[in-house]
């Protein structure tokens, strides 16, 4: 809560817009990402009563602003705020929300709703909120009563931010959210229906340390549960007990760190080889918070097909959906790790593995060409890493460029790397990193965008005109949406179907009529000149780099093969 | 299967919304009010091609906030019920022969008409079935079926005496 703010101060108008207010001070929330409308006039009214307890950030497409409160919410660890109004207001928000769905954000989001007399008559800006985000949400309410607001927007707030993280909508009909308050509320709350489990089953704790001491391959498969259960520390004294090789998915990036000897980058559809061999040859898996999907296991024939699989994972419904599970343990990853970390250490019997993938790491690292005039991406990347010193947080879109910060950024920490990863949401990133920014600024925030991805969302440039916050975006400018044109490449005989766009606007001046830093830099030298300053410097900057247009990513495994069947492991 | 859930507005979209998402087919519902206040039951059937797609979709359900409890008793001893509604043409002639069919089914005649009679039935699906099979041949004008609706019985068998069941057959 901002300075100055009181409960007591707000009471004196008790309107449902009010109510809101109140619950959300009492929430903890100061910071709000929304886009004022009809239906949320009543709300926007009492946010201006309340306008000293907040920080509200207007962006200019509700896409914005929710992709930010996603942002926002990966890296300060609390969850994203946002408000829209009915109708098109709720609907620009439906792929924030259903981004934030796959990749288990939690955010708590406010639409407008016309008014309870004539929901269903197809009124003005009308839509069915309801129907919409049931598919894409954790939960969703639409409130009925002025009297259950307070209540629905606490359980809304506790879905979100427990047990598996997620998306939950609370749709308020203008007239609610109008009306005066005439009876006294509560906000106690029980659900029955809603008791994650949290601590894990210890029987099948022993079941997989019995695993574990027995093992002659295995390996650690970290995800994003890990970095939501904050349990990185717990994870690096277990993989450190028994000298684990690690390997972690998109999202889990960082819950390990990336430059410690144990660490085997990335797995997947363009992780590294030893990562993938190790998933493929291991005898032991044990995935702690990853929901094995099709973009890490290839095909599922294929995947770990020797192994024992231990998953742990707070949501029992991704146990078993994918891959068979011998140790099911559903958990929190952090109670879990806690309790395996409480069982006697053993010195494990496997040099001979360990020595497998040493020379795997040796004999197969990630390569690209080497930088002649133009920019090559990969060394780009290499570059931004080696200027923010692997501190930054960076942020991204779908694609190449997405890949490449992936395999090329090492994340030694959690929490700064936000990506858009189960609905590869191109214009994520840059929107993204303005709420990274906010959510954390003292750090450097670095948004990795395409030419492509990033002028879907580039109008948020207003956001950082307007705030002055030092977001460096770094556009991967290939004049081409390029991981759809490497499977044009690939898999469509080079039939480049609109996937080369050489139109574009200068972006430079685009940033300069926003009264921002434009910088175009076209060669090496371009790079290793101008770059660092560029990422020291404390005001915010657009940099359009112009790489390589027909650069691939590798290593890459093709739809429907194993991991094991990588193309593009050594040039 | 059986879910015992909350008796709110959408909770029914949530339940088949989910179903379809998931690509499951579902043979018949049916819901109603239960003994206790607020909370509903839900009953339905649905085809699974194995476990590991059935464990799936308990698990999803059991996901849904507003869901209590989800039960798959397809392997239990349950009571099930379904009623149909059948309207046939018929007239004073036939009457009294469609009358033979139905007794043995425990079936009754609910309304008649110069040209039609209305038969109930209640039981399980595959009595339903049965009846609705003998009654085709004289021209089935209309027919209703309220899906099936069922729980476990008072008293499950021990494993030794377990005799698999099946809803679908």
């Amino acid at each position: 809560m901002k300075a100055g703010a009181s409960l007591k101060e707000l009471t004196a108008v008790q309107t449902g817009a009010d109510l809101l207010v109140h619950a959300l001070i009492e929430e903890g929330v100061d910071t709000l990402f929304g886009y004022p409308g009809g239906a949320v006039l009543p709300i926007y009214d009492a946010l201006y009563r309340a306008r000293e307890s907040f920080d509200h950030v207007l962006p200019r497409h509700e896409q914005g602003a929710i992709h930010a409160a996603e942002g926002y919410a990966r890296v300060s660890k609390r969850p994203g705020v946002v408000i829209g109004t009915s109708g098109p207001g709720a609907t620009n928000l439906i792929t924030g929300i259903a981004d934030a769905m796959m990749d288990s954000i939690p955010l708590v989001i406010f639409t407008g709703q016309v008014a309870k007399g004539v929901i269903g008559t197809d009124a003005f800006q009308e839509s069915d909120v309801m129907g919409i985000t049931t598919p894409i949400t954790k939960h969703n309410y639409q409130v009925q009563e002025l009297e259950e607001l307070p209540r629905i927007v606490k359980e809304a707030f506790h879905i979100a931010t427990t047990g598996r993280p997620g998306p939950v909508v609370v749709d308020i009909p203008k007239d609610i959210s109008a009306s005066i308050q005439k009876s006294k509320v509560t906000n106690d709350f029980h659900l029955p229906g809603y008791q994650p489990t949290v601590k894990p089953n210890p029987l099948q704790i022993s079941k997989l340390h019995d695993a574990l001491v027995q093992a002659k391959k295995p390996v650690v498969l970290a995800g994003s549960g890990v970095i939501h259960a904050e349990a990185s520390e717990e994870l690096i004294e277990f993989v450190q007990n028994y000298q684990l090789p690690v390997t972690t998915t998109l999202l889990g990036l960082g819950s390990y760190p990336g430059s410690d000897d144990l660490s085997l980058g990335m797995a997947g559809m363009h992780g590294t080889y030893p990562a993938n061999m190790a998933l493929y040859e291991c005898d032991l898996l044990i995935n702690i918070g990853a929901r094995f999907d099709d973009r890490l296991t290839g095909n599922l024939e294929h995947f770990a097909p020797q192994a024992t699989v231990a998953h742990i994972d707070i949501d029992p419904a991704e146990i078993g959906k994918n891959v068979r599970t011998a140790i099911p343990i559903v958990s929190d990853a952090k109670e879990a790790l806690t309790s395996l970390n409480g069982k006697t250490v053993q010195v494990l019997d496997h040099q001979s593995w360990m020595a497998q993938i040493e020379s795997n790491k040796r004999d197969y690292p990630l390569w690209h060409d080497q930088p002649q005039e133009s920019i090559v991406p990969q060394w780009l990347l290499k570059k931004v890493h080696e200027y923010t010193k692997g501190e930054a947080v960076v942020t991204t879109d779908v694609g190449q460029h997405q890949m490449w910060a992936a395999q090329y950024y090492s994340f030694d920490r959690p929490n700064r790397w936000v990506t858009s990863g189960g609905l590869g949401t191109m214009g994520f990133g840059f929107p993204a990193a303005i709420g990274a920014q906010l959510g954390d600024p003292d750090s450097t925030c670095v948004a990795i965008v395409g030419d492509g991805g990033f002028q879907m969302t580039l109008q948020e440039l207003s956001v950082l005109q307007e705030r002055r916050l030092p977001v460096k975006i770094i556009i991967v400018n290939n004049q081409a949406l390029g991981m759809v044109r490497q499977w044009q490449e690939k898999f469509y005989e080079e039939r480049y179907s609109e996937s080369i766009i050489d139109t574009q606007p200068d972006f430079v001046k685009l940033a300069e009529s926003y009264q921002l830093n434009g910088y175009r830099l076209d060669s090496q030298k371009d790079i290793e000149e101008k770059l660092p300053g560029i990422l020291a410097d404390d005001q915010p900057a657009v940099v359009d780099c112009r790489v390589l247009q027909k650069e691939n990513v590798y290593p890459m495994i093709a739809p429907g093969k194993g991991l094991h069947q990588m193309i593009g492991v050594k040039k | 299967m059986t879910a015992t859930v909350h008796n709110r507005s959408g909770v029914l979209n949530r339940v088949t919304g989910l179903l379809a998402k998931r690509q499951f087919n579902i043979e018949s519902i049916s819901v109603g009010r239960t003994e206790t206040e607020g909370v509903s039951k839900m009953t339905f059937v649905v085809e699974v091609e194995d476990e590991r797609k059935l464990e799936q979709l308990t698990k999803q359900l059991n996901k849904q906030i507003d869901v209590l409890k989800v039960s798959d008793i397809t392997d239990k001893a349950i009571v099930a019920r379904e009623l149909a509604m059948v309207k046939v043409i018929s007239n004073p002639q036939i009457r009294s022969e469609i009358q033979g069919i139905i007794e043995p089914f425990r079936a009754s005649i609910i309304d008649v008409s110069k040209e039609s009679i209305t038969v109930q039935v209640t039981g399980k699906s595959d009595k339903v079935d049965a009846l609705i099979d003998l009654l085709r041949p004289y021209g089935v004008k209309e027919l209703a079926r309220t899906g099936l609706t069922a729980f476990t019985r008072g008293h499950q068998p021990q494993v030794t005496e377990f005799k698999p069941h099946s809803l679908l057959k």
